[in-house]
């Protein structure tokens, strides 16, 4: 016994070993940044790095001088107003191209499949015209209008939609049930996971958009916060690194808290709506 | 409720035809088992007669009144699914009082109603209980007492207890059974397994290549199948089908496969027939040289019988089973003899009418 | 077989003319769906007209732009056909900037699928306690750009940076992390890779866990080391999601912007300035919208062509 057990246990350590150095260079970043977010710059520009001086000053700043509260609140406003829009203008499209019939359903699926084609980023041109004539710039509705659906979330929840079992569909016709009600009572919650997964990645991705408000926004009062952190750096604060760091730590904690959280979600989902 | 068929047709697009005039009477109260080979359309008829699946062409009439133009939920009926089609994010209870809120009975009603049906399902305990929760048969139960809940009438099941293992599905069946004759639904009951059909059935529709085969009692369907494709779907083991002609001496004697000869009490109906012969209608004995006319390939022991699978002289397959233990070697030559309950069809496999008692001598 | 119809014992027969008149009667009435095409029009139309608006309105607008010159507020002023696009396949500034796009993309795709392929299959070992190192290497995917940047503007700062601190300490030469046109490019491939990583890793992950294990079981019974297994296995069962992530993070690259403005502004002298960044920089800066345009229609050329790719093979998974 003890001849097939030891190997095995080198095995282990082997690997244990192996983890923890990956996991020290995955993490290292989030490492020096939050350890550097507790030193005062001076020991910081000094190459103090390993300065005992810890203090939460860096962190006080950052809430005090710092409009970093508030472009954390614009962000959330505009995520958490995306993600519904999506959720909400996404499944009613995926119902539609699942359980509607009507003229030109096939044409105007590979229209909308189409559109995962054309990258936002190509397009800032005619859409900054757009929104500008629209009188929506620096505001939050122009984070918000351009990205109220989604084809990827519609080709997502669509595929989700059509492994429904038909009889589902079948019993509620013969309850009489409209589709509206159908939509909402049966169809909603039967896909309560990949809505979850779908409302993440929608979320996560306004939380993300960058090139967007950058182009639309030029005031704090709408700025979501990483074109914020943009403008905290290239303002006044040069190097400042300890503040800035603590400005990263507090946009990116929440984020990680909600990851972690959620992880399972993410995983099923991701799975799920990219390659089933 | 009673329900009529009318010439129905069905045509997915004008190339493919599903099915082809379909016409029948259920009568009220009837437990009427639609049955046939995966692929007949047997569920689609069930779904056009729900409501659920356009009908093409004929009329579908519930008590009198043509329904065509009805959706399902005006056709006052329910539906049992071979998946059950339980909601996964609403309880048992809930599942089961969907329909009626659905039909916005009273909330006293609906309570009265679900109650009750749980516990004709004996499902009282498990009212809180997820569909994931359960066992197949229990999930099958609520999907059982949904049909009872409501006060419908008609109840439309397809396949209901495919999905369950053999044991249980014999105790599903007779449960259903009991239920249909105690809240007196007219039932139109789909399977593809004829043990199904010949054990619930008030009729039995057999259906099969878009047409309707038969329409009968279980024991008509049997005994008296208007083809061989019913004469072969019913029982087992299967009936044995062998090519036959009529001896040109005499009229009322029958060649079958040339291995054995069957005399009739009245002229065999055509030249080339065929002849079907169930496998307990056929006997067999040990026998030698010029007697013999088959050779056994295997035996089957079943405890209570025993199947013999043997080849005639002229290269056949039959079966034949033999009550209790039969001690018969692989290679040894045998005699085939039939006596009774003879069958007759004719090339293309329709019946041909011959009286019954056909005398037969080998 | 049977050709015969053989009728129900209890039918009634109906007049012909009678079933006739009904049947084309109920043909033209008989609908489930004649009110779907309005709650289609319902369900559908918000997300058509998002689509219309910001998708493909600005797609044609951008290829009308781009056959023309323009003005400074972006009005076209006069036909110039496909010359911009002639202009900027000519031009060594815009071919660099292919060519420094290509660079990043592919080493970005290379590393970022070879190191989630290593950390994915790390963690799928049966190991006490492996649940939070699943959980340690998909951290990154909660980080966002600026954060990203800001972590690694830190480590790669020439004078107080960490990695300046290191060399210092272990008395190596000092590299001109995000000064040097070779190691900005480093810099920004290794930040890119970095924040990709917790995603590939995730999703390479899931797919490792749903190979059968009974394949394994017969692979170990036949005598197969691990490492066959894991090229015999693990790398064909899982290749349609590594095939997918490959095309994802392929395209995140071709669309990166963010880093870039961040970390090194598309310098030095334009060793990093990639294609989004570019067209940012013709159209809001120099405001010539026109030759951004054109930009923009050739990436949108890349992206469709590798999307479709992508659709390709998802058609294939998903009819299998």
């Amino acid at each position: 016994m003890n001849v097939v057990a030891k190997p095995k246990l080198a095995r282990n350590i082997g690997s244990y070993l192996l983890l923890t150095v990956l996991a020290l260079v995955v993490l290292a970043p989030f490492f020096i940044g939050l350890w550097t977010s507790f030193l005062p710059t001076m020991q910081i520009a000094k190459g103090n790095f390993l300065s005992t001086d810890l203090s939460f000053q860096n962190y006080i700043d950052a809430f005090t001088q710092t409009p970093i509260l508030h472009y954390l609140g614009n962000s959330l406003v505009i995520s958490t107003v995306t993600m519904f829009a999506q959720l909400l203008f996404c499944s009613m499209s995926a119902y539609a191209f699942v359980f509607l019939d009507f003229k030109y359903k096939r044409s105007l699926f590979v229209l909308v499949l189409a559109t995962m084609m054309l990258p936002f980023e190509a397009e800032i041109i005619p859409n900054f015209s757009t929104v500008k004539a629209m009188g929506l710039l620096n505001s939050y509705s122009v984070m918000i209008i351009p990205f109220l659906t989604s084809a990827f979330g519609i080709f997502m929840l669509r595929q989700s939609f059509k492994q429904m079992p038909a009889e589902l569909k079948e019993a509620a016709d013969i309850e009489g049930l409209g589709h509206l009600q159908f939509y909402w009572k049966i169809v909603m919650p039967y896909n309560r996971i990949p809505l979850i997964t779908l409302g993440a990645y929608s979320f996560l991705g306004a939380w993300n958009q960058y090139l967007w408000p950058m182009l639309t926004t030029f005031s704090n009062s709408f700025r979501p916060v990483q074109n914020g952190l943009r403008q905290l750096q290239s303002e006044e604060t040069f190097n400042d690194w300890g503040m800035i760091q603590a400005t990263a730590a507090i946009v990116v904690i929440p984020t990680l808290i909600v990851l972690f959280v959620g992880q399972h979600y993410f995983k099923s989902g991701a799975n799920e709506g990219a390659v089933k | 409720m009673s329900i009529t068929l009318n010439n129905v047709r069905k045509d997915y697009d004008s190339e493919t035809e599903v099915l082809k005039d379909i016409s029948v009477n259920v009568e009220t109260g009837e437990f009427f088992v639609i049955v046939g080979p995966s692929g007949c359309g047997k569920s689609t008829l069930l779904r056009m007669i729900a409501g659920l699946t356009p009908i093409t062409a004929g009329e579908v009439k519930i008590d009198d009144t043509v329904v065509n133009d009805l959706p399902p939920k005006a056709r006052k009926l329910t539906m049992v699914f071979q998946n059950y089609a339980l909601f996964p994010f609403l309880s048992v209870w809930d599942n089961v009082a969907f329909g009626l809120k659905a039909r916005k009975l009273a909330t006293d009603d609906i309570n009265a109603r679900v109650k009750e049906a749980l516990k004709m399902v004996n499902l009282t305990d498990l009212a809180k209980r997820k569909p994931r929760e359960l066992s197949g048969g229990q999930r099958q139960r609520v999907a059982l007492a949904r049909a009872v809940a409501s006060d419908a009438k008609i109840c439309l099941m397809d396949e209901p207890l495919s999905n369950l293992d053999a044991q249980l599905r014999i105790k599903m069946r007779q449960e259903i059974y009991a239920l249909q004759r105690k809240l007196g639904l007219t039932l139109i009951y789909v399977t593809h397994d004829q043990v199904e059909a010949m054990t619930m059935a008030d009729h039995i529709m057999v259906l099969n290549d878009r047409h309707v085969q038969q329409i009968g009692t279980p024991s008509e369907i049997y005994q008296n199948p208007r083809n061989d494709f019913v004469a072969k779907f019913f029982g087992t083991p299967q009936i044995n089908i062998l090519p036959a002609t009529r001896s040109e001496e005499n009229s009322h004697m029958v060649n079958v496969s040339s291995d054995l000869q069957i005399v009739l009490d009245e002229e065999a109906p055509a030249e080339n027939l065929q002849i079907g012969i169930r496998p307990d209608d056929m006997k067999v004995q040990l026998a030698e040289g010029v007697d013999a006319n088959a050779v056994v390939k295997n035996t089957e022991f079943l405890g209570d019988q025993t199947i013999v699978y043997a080849t005639l002289n002229s290269g056949n397959d039959i079966h034949v089973v033999v009550p209790g233990k039969a001690d018969f070697r692989n290679y040894e030559p045998i005699k085939v003899t039939a006596d009774s309950n003879l069958m007759f069809f004719d090339a293309t496999g329709k019946r041909i009418d011959i009286s019954k008692e056909a005398y037969v001598h080998a | 077989m049977l050709k015969s119809p053989a009728s129900g014992s209890s039918t009634a027969p109906i007049n012909q003319a009678e079933t006739k008149a009904k049947i084309e009667a109920s043909e033209k009435d008989f609908s489930l769906n004649a009110k779907d095409k309005y709650y289609a029009l319902l369900f559908l139309g918000p997300s058509l007209l998002i689509l219309g608006v910001f998708i493909f309105y600005p797609m044609f607008k951008t290829l009308y732009l781009s056959l023309f010159l323009t003005n400074t507020v972006g009005k076209p002023t006069v036909f110039v056909g496909l010359s911009n696009y002639i202009n900027l396949l000519t031009s060594a500034d815009y071919l660099n900037s292919l060519a420094v796009t290509m660079v990043y993309v592919l080493a970005v795709t290379a590393l970022t699928i070879a190191l989630g392929l290593l950390l994915a299959s790390l963690a799928s070992k049966k190991l006490a306690g492996i649940g939070i190192f699943r959980t340690l290497f998909s951290s990154t995917m909660g980080v966002s750009v600026s954060v990203a940047a800001i972590f690694w503007l830190f480590i790669f700062n020439p004078s107080t940076g960490f990695l300046s601190l290191v060399s210092t300490w272990l008395h190596l030469p000092m590299i001109g992390w995000l000064t040097d046109p070779m190691w900005a490019m480093v810099a920004v491939i290794i930040t890119t890779v970095w924040m990709n990583l917790g995603f590939t890793f995730l999703i390479l992950f899931g797919a490792i866990q749903s190979v059968p294990t009974t394949l394994y079981e017969a692979a170990s019974i036949e005598g197969a080391s691990s490492r066959f297994q894991f090229f015999h296995i693990t790398i064909p069962s899982i290749s349609p999601t590594l095939f997918f992530v490959s095309i994802v993070t392929l395209i995140d690259g071709f669309k990166s912007f963010g880093l870039i403005d961040l970390m090194t502004k598309g310098g030095p002298t334009n060793a990093t300035n990639m294609l989004v960044y570019r067209i940012y920089k013709d159209a809001f800066y120099s405001g010539n919208f026109a030759q951004a345009s054109a930009e923009s229609l050739i990436l949108t050329v890349i992206i469709a062509l590798f999307t479709l790719l992508q659709f390709k093979v998802l058609e294939k998974r998903v009819n299998y």
